[in-house]
């Protein structure tokens, strides 16, 4: 057990080491890189397996006891999210192998993406607030590097704006760190889920406010969001994807590990949460309708399916969580999916503007079909896996009487169709432009990942059954986490 | 509790917000390092009274300050200092390209913005499309 919860993490820091001093062969990173992530993708399955079996799993680094040593737990909303992290990780991977773009002009390309790998792993599965801080730390700074891969005049400009955000993020959560630490004594998440309800309320409401601040910026929720748009889109395709798909959703699991954890069941601020995630979800796809790149335009409606995933949080019951965790694990895959499709249109026709491309539904339908999986999916049609997610979300919101909140979700839901559609008609339908003659094959290497991505959302539609009462029993789990508690401080 | 500390760490989170919110690259790079400062600052002050140094044996459990904090700032420290030189590195790069400190717009969504109110700022809109056209310049001579 110990093995399988620190691999995540050490295993790719330990690749990250190897992959520097092989520098000169790209194939060994290549090597090395497919496999520490592959490895890490096992391990994390078999950790699902044995946390859903046996509930919560916990080691102390070192045997150092809990409150004083480094904790690792894993929950099974923790090792879900470990694994579609790896495999996230893995798919874009074997993309950008397949691309040969950044990965093969840059020596660091290998080294810093399984740091970002570590990082998120560290996020997911720790125990305690302050290496959450180290894990977001090592998380970010190898996406400053690999969003500014290529230093041209826009990425440098992009990548200011997202690393001065993120170490204002950065500071705060080390002051908000650093008055936790000062009135319970502890940093240990289930310690404190313990001392913080003995603090007087105005101070907790304050600390946990705080955090929910902090973690904000980093999930990019209203009105903390206006950094994302901004920075995403400039990195190389690959490097976006695997941050739309993954990073937003590390800040919205450390808002759904606090809120839930240290929060008792009713103090949680749910109406405040609600009303962030509506105007979230609002702000995010009406920015969206706007743009005419078509990173640009996932990359707002990044923000507004985080409001989908704040709702759930903010209906304070089981099945709002559970409907949070499914829609949380088909946006990762969707919007993953999405930006690899984006991706292939930039490759095959060299701009990502909707006003100078078009007809690719003619000269490549293989394609049209893959981006009409995942767009359908994340405007939610039914029987894809967005159907599935939003149902689980709208019916959880009639449940708890959150009649408002439900309402704008369904509003959303068409504007985001409405979004879908502008880049349907710009990219694929309309006249073949730029011509034939001037497109570019795609490579098997590329179509390959984002294949088995889409493949993916599909096997999450099919299996929802079993798949939403896995998302309950990790949500009742996050409602009530006794045994979380106990399994990290002993009974 | 120390007042002096509290006033230090206060000003410093005061100025720094200050420097972050200019549009000087080098000034937001100082005030981020500020902010830095004022939290460690908050961390120490956090951990209470002074008492000894905490080394088994040389004192009783009860006057031996608490070390947890120490650990936290020294990490944060490390981390603070690889970031601000990585940040560095990159005002560089940026002054290389630019040769300006100044951070500038977002040209796509300058357009996006010149998009919904074309009477007034069509004479933004030409510029940013020049900027625009530069760009591309650049990108396919690389």
């Amino acid at each position: 057990m110990t093995f399988l919860l620190a691999a995540p993490i050490v295993l790719p820091l330990i690749g990250a080491g190897v992959s520097i001093t092989v520098g000169r062969s790209r194939a060994t990173q290549r090597a090395i890189g497919v496999a520490v992530l592959a490895a890490v993708a096992a391990c994390a399955a078999r950790l699902v397996q044995l946390v859903d079996h046996d509930g919560p799993a916990s080691t102390q680094a070192g045997d150092w006891p809990a409150p004083l040593g480094i904790t690792l737990v894993a929950d099974r909303f923790a090792a879900t999210m470990t694994l579609l992290g790896a495999l996230m990780l893995l798919a874009v991977l074997l993309y950008a192998i397949g691309q040969r773009d950044v990965e093969e002009r840059h020596v660091g390309f290998h080294p810093v993406y399984l740091v970002l790998a570590a990082g998120v792993s560290g996020a997911f599965l720790t125990g305690d607030l302050f290496n959450l801080f180290v894990s977001f730390e090592m998380m970010l700074t190898a996406s400053y590097v690999l969003i500014t891969l290529g230093g041209r005049r826009d990425q440098v400009r992009a990548g200011m704006t997202y690393i001065v955000i993120s170490l204002v993020a950065s500071a705060l959560f080390l002051a908000a760190l650093g008055l936790v630490y000062a009135s319970t004594g502890t940093v240990n998440l289930a310690l404190l889920s313990v001392e913080l309800q003995t603090l007087p309320a105005e101070l907790r409401q304050a600390l946990v406010l705080l955090l929910l601040g902090v973690f904000g910026i980093k999930a990019a929720i209203f009105p903390l969001f206006f950094w994302l748009p901004d920075s995403y889109p400039t990195a190389p395709t690959a490097v976006t994807a695997v941050f739309a798909g993954l990073l937003t959703k590390v800040g919205v699991y450390a808002i759904v590990r606090t809120q839930t954890l240290l929060v008792a069941p009713e103090d949680r601020p749910g109406t405040l949460l609600l009303v962030i995630a509506s105007i979230t979800m609002v702000v995010g796809v009406l920015g969206a309708i706007a743009q005419n790149d078509i990173k640009r335009i996932l990359s707002f409606h990044i923000v507004s399916q985080i409001g989908y995933m704040i709702f759930g949080l903010g209906l304070v019951t089981v099945a709002g969580l559970a409907g949070a965790i499914i829609y949380i694990v088909h946006h990762i895959i969707v919007k993953t999916t999405l930006f690899l499709v984006s991706g292939l249109v930039e490759h095959r026709t060299g701009t990502g503007q909707l006003d100078r491309i078009g007809g690719l539904a003619r000269t490549t339908p293989g394609l049209a079909v893959l981006f009409l999986v995942a767009a359908l999916s994340l405007a939610g049609i039914p029987p894809l896996s967005g159907f599935v997610a939003k149902f689980a979300l709208v019916d959880a919101g009639l449940d708890a009487g959150a009649y408002g909140a439900v309402a704008v979700s369904l509003v959303v839901s068409v504007l985001t169709l409405f979004s879908m559609t502008k880049i349907w008609g710009g990219a694929f339908g309309g006249d073949i432009e730029p011509p034939r003659s001037a497109q570019r094959p795609l490579p098997m290497a590329m179509v390959a990942p984002t294949v088995a991505l889409a493949a993916l959302s599909l096997v999450v539609a099919l299996c929802a059954g079993p798949l939403y009462d896995f998302s309950e029993r990790a949500a009742r789990e996050l409602m009530e986490p006794t045994a979380y508690r106990t399994e990290v401080l002993g009974p | 509790m120390n007042i002096v500390l509290a006033a230090a760490a206060a000003t410093l989170f005061g100025s720094g917000t200050y420097l972050v919110l200019q549009r000087e690259l080098t000034r937001i790079v100082l005030g981020l390092s500020l902010l830095a400062h004022g939290a460690n600052i908050l961390i120490l002050l956090g951990a209470g009274d002074p008492g000894a140094p905490a080394f088994v044996g040389t004192a009783a459990d009860e006057e031996l300050f608490d070390p947890l904090p120490q650990a936290f700032v020294l990490t944060a420290i490390v981390i603070s200092f690889a970031v601000t030189t990585f940040l560095l590195g990159l005002a560089y790069r940026s002054w290389v390209l630019t040769h300006d400190d100044e951070v500038p717009d977002d040209v796509e969504d300058r357009r996006v913005a010149a998009q919904s109110e074309p009477s007034e700022i069509d004479e933004d809109l030409e510029d940013v499309e020049i900027e625009l056209d530069e760009q591309e310049q650049e990108q396919e001579q690389r």
